[in-house]
């Protein structure tokens, strides 16, 4: 059992935990992800590691809610325990294992889409601790879902902030800031987008256009996170890729992301179904004659 | 009684049992199993322990067996067989000990397997355990994957009082007994806990959630946790694809995802989260057990399930009873076809496959005549679901984390048969990992070898 230390509420819907997994703590860098599962009846849900503490054995992770697995998650309080937590998983960000003189070299920008935010953050945090320039781009929908803004100007050499409605900050999409700051002179010569798969597939159609080097962070549907099942497998190139083993970090410009985004559709009925199920309890159990849930 | 025909054994009806995931063979009741066992004529040089990787006493359990004996059955069984109620159930007797049975050569060999069966069945009800050993040696070993390779290892090494830990990847131990043979054929709590709880009950740990090559390395086991030896039976994970077009649409899925959601994850049971989708009309591609594997348990589940396979009847890799028991639960077999490409729909989701069909030309490295396309054979086949059954190949991950420890083309760890060591010293390893993917028996013969080598080195060190 792994049991949860802190909890705290970033923005609506949108919660961190530090999680007591001291193989994790020790293994884990910056890029690599866990796979989490609440009880004997959950799904294994991958969820990027956000930091980690080695000495005190603790990983955190943040966590949006989006379906019946995340949404019993987030009901675990300080003093509860996942049943299971497993990982590091995935390769480590480049950036970390590149020669750090090489990495000093370049101009580095980050782009985080909403709760993208949590992974991009120990790769900024852990690139100032070893020295290296970056600008950070944080964006959300509006202001209250925006969260670490304190943390990562901690971090970051220049931080944006956009909001989509203007509530905060640029008013704006973090495309919308980069292309702000291309225009403004400002040069940099390696992106990484890490958020939902639409903002990222938009971010790499503009750092296409600039010519800025772009690696993304994939978060297709798993099961076992080791390579064994397939399910999270997408066209890099011409390449079919493993985003569990071979990612989750790749060539943004050389992903499909149309057939990548329809693949994340699988479940989409499954899991509403699941969800209502959860929400309206033994209520929908009979099936309403539209869903199929009587099936 | 006819002593050329072996007592039958009772079955689930084929029509009820397409519905649900109870097990498909009840077994023997004590007066068949003492029935079939006194068919066995106890060869002096008894061929049948020959053919098994494990080398169990076999005429001596099945005389127990015969004489009403079921504890003392048990007890010689279980000095070769850390599973036996898993090998009674998924072994290939037909080409192992059955296949060498004098009986055979004239009527119907003894029906090892199923005695095998009986016997770990009766003694699981019976609450008998086997035997631990007396005091520990003190010496560390650690065990890389709890299927039936790591399991005989570890229960073997056991055995002779050495501290033996397993660390399993998944969040449940077994291996392929718990995520990839279904519950109809292998079920879970009744047998593969149980057995596992036994390999538990000779003082072997098991600590599950740990990735070797991620969560920790070989190297740190060995130079930071004190672990004097170490056998990788981690398997042969990667699953296999065609590589034809439309293969990443919504719909296809490896086996062992399929597999994966519905034994492990138990998505075919309610209060579970994990989704499947069971599909309405599918195809599974290949004729290995996994195949057919698949395809029960996609019929289970509802749908009308297609076997796509580019060799005849003859060729299926499949045991022959589970080809059987697919074909009395109404899968159908479209032999000597291959799909060329998968037909998606406008919202990306699997249509359909176009198939061609094939013929048998001349025989391939592997003995077996390979197929050969035969030209404007290709039709349009609908479904909604694609399960690539294709094999597996073994999982890079410990291979490129641990120093010196060397693989071959296939990406196959290189070990010694007899003692199951590799490149590595006091590093041994064996089962799929070895080998690419074989049978479960097989693996345990390796896991047993190699506890076997680990012993040899661990006492001349």
């Amino acid at each position: 059992m792994y049991p949860i230390l802190r909890k705290e509420k970033l923005a609506d819907k949108i919660y961190l935990m530090d999680v007591k997994a001291e193989r994790v703590a020790k293994a884990a860098k910056p890029g690599q992800f866990v796979i989490v599962k609440t009880n004997e009846w959950g799904e294994r849900i991958p969820l990027t590691i956000c930091d980690y503490d080695a000495k005190a054995g603790t990983v955190t992770i943040v966590l949006q809610t989006v379906g019946a697995s995340t949404e019993r998650m987030i009901e675990l309080e300080v003093g509860d325990s996942f049943q299971d937590f497993v990982g590091p998983l995935g390769c480590p960000s480049d950036l970390v294992e590149e020669d750090l003189e090489e990495v000093k070299k370049k101009k580095i920008v980050f782009i985080a889409g909403g709760v993208g935010t949590a992974p991009v953050y120990p790769q900024v945090k852990w690139l100032h601790e070893h020295g290296v320039d970056c600008d950070v781009i944080m964006g959300s929908r509006t202001k209250e879902l925006l969260f670490f803004e304190d943390k990562m100007r901690e971090v970051a050499t220049n931080l944006y902030v956009t909001t989509d409605d203007g509530s905060y900050g640029f008013h704006g999409m973090g495309t919308n800031q980069l292309q702000d700051l291309y225009d403004q002179g400002v040069r940099y010569d390696h992106c990484v987008a890490i958020g939902p798969m639409i903002m990222m597939k938009f971010v790499c159609k503009l750092t296409k256009e600039l010519g800025i080097k772009t690696i993304v962070s994939m978060n297709p549907i798993m099961v076992d996170g080791t390579g064994m099942c397939g399910a999270c497998r997408l066209v890099v190139g011409d390449e079919v890729k493993f985003a569990c083993v071979d990612g989750p970090e790749f060539d943004g410009h050389l992903v499909d992301f149309d057939q990548a985004m329809k693949r994340q559709l699988q479940y989409k009925t499954e899991e509403g179904r699941a969800m209502l199920a959860l929400k309206e309890g033994d209520t929908h159990h009979g099936g309403c004659g539209q869903c199929g849930g009587d099936k | 009684m006819d002593p050329m025909v072996r007592v039958p054994v009772r079955e689930q009806d084929p029509v009820v049992r397409a519905a649900n995931f109870e097990e498909v063979c009840l077994g023997y009741s004590e007066e068949e199993a003492i029935a079939e066992a006194s068919r066995c004529l106890n060869c002096k040089n008894a061929r049948c322990v020959g053919g098994c990787p494990v080398s169990i006493d076999i005429p001596a359990f099945i005389q127990e067996v015969k004489a009403g004996n079921f504890e003392e059955a048990y007890q010689i069984i279980s000095q070769s067989s850390a599973l036996p109620a898993v090998c009674g159930r998924v072994c290939p007797q037909e080409t192992q000990c059955e296949g060498r049975c004098v009986r055979g050569i004239k009527g119907e060999p003894v029906a090892i397997g199923k005695l095998e069966r009986f016997v770990a069945d009766w003694a699981r009800e019976n609450g008998i355990k086997p035997k631990k050993a007396e005091e520990s040696n003190g010496h560390k070993v650690a065990v890389i994957g709890s299927g039936p390779a790591g399991l005989t290892c570890a229960g073997d090494l056991a055995k002779l009082g050495y501290d033996v830990t397993i660390f399993e990847a998944l969040h449940e131990a077994g291996g392929v007994l718990s995520y990839g043979i279904p519950e109809f054929r292998l079920p879970k709590s009744k047998v593969v806990a149980a057995e596992i709880a036994n390999v538990e009950s000779l003082g072997v740990k098991i600590e599950t959630n740990v990735v070797i090559g991620k969560s920790t390395t070989i190297d740190e086991l060995m130079d930071e946790e004190g672990f004097e030896a170490v056998f990788i039976g981690s398997g042969a994970g990667l699953p296999r694809f065609m590589g034809i077009p439309g293969e990443q649409a919504m719909g296809v899925f490896s086996a062992n995802e399929f597999l994966t959601r519905n034994n492990l994850m138990k998505a075919y049971l309610d209060g579970y989260d994990t989704p499947i989708a069971s599909g309405k009309k599918v195809i599974v591609v290949g004729g290995g057990n996994v195949a057919m594997d698949a395809a029960r348990t996609a019929k289970r589940l509802g749908a009308e399930v297609h076997i796509v396979y580019r060799r005849g009847e003859e060729e299926l890799p499949a045991r022959k009873e589970e080809v059987h028991h697919a074909k009395e639960e109404g899968i159908i077999f479209d032999l000597l076809q291959n799909p060329v490409e998968i037909l998606v729909n406008e919202d990306g989701a699997v249509k359909g496959c176009r198939i061609i069909k094939m013929e048998l030309g001349e025989p391939d490295e592997s003995g077996r005549r390979s197929p050969v396309e035969i030209p404007g054979s290709e039709y349009e086949l609908e479904a909604d679901t694609v399960i690539m059954s294709l094999g597996t190949s073994p999982n890079p991950l410990i291979s490129s984390t641990t120093i010196g420890l060397d693989i071959n083309k296939r990406k196959c760890i290189i070990a010694e048969e007899e003692t199951g060591a590799t490149s590595k010293t006091g590093v041994y390893a064996g089962g799929d990992a070895v080998t690419g993917a074989a049978t479960v028996i097989l693996a345990m013969g390796a896991g047993k070898a190699a506890a076997k080598g680990i012993h040899e080195f661990l006492s001349n060190k």
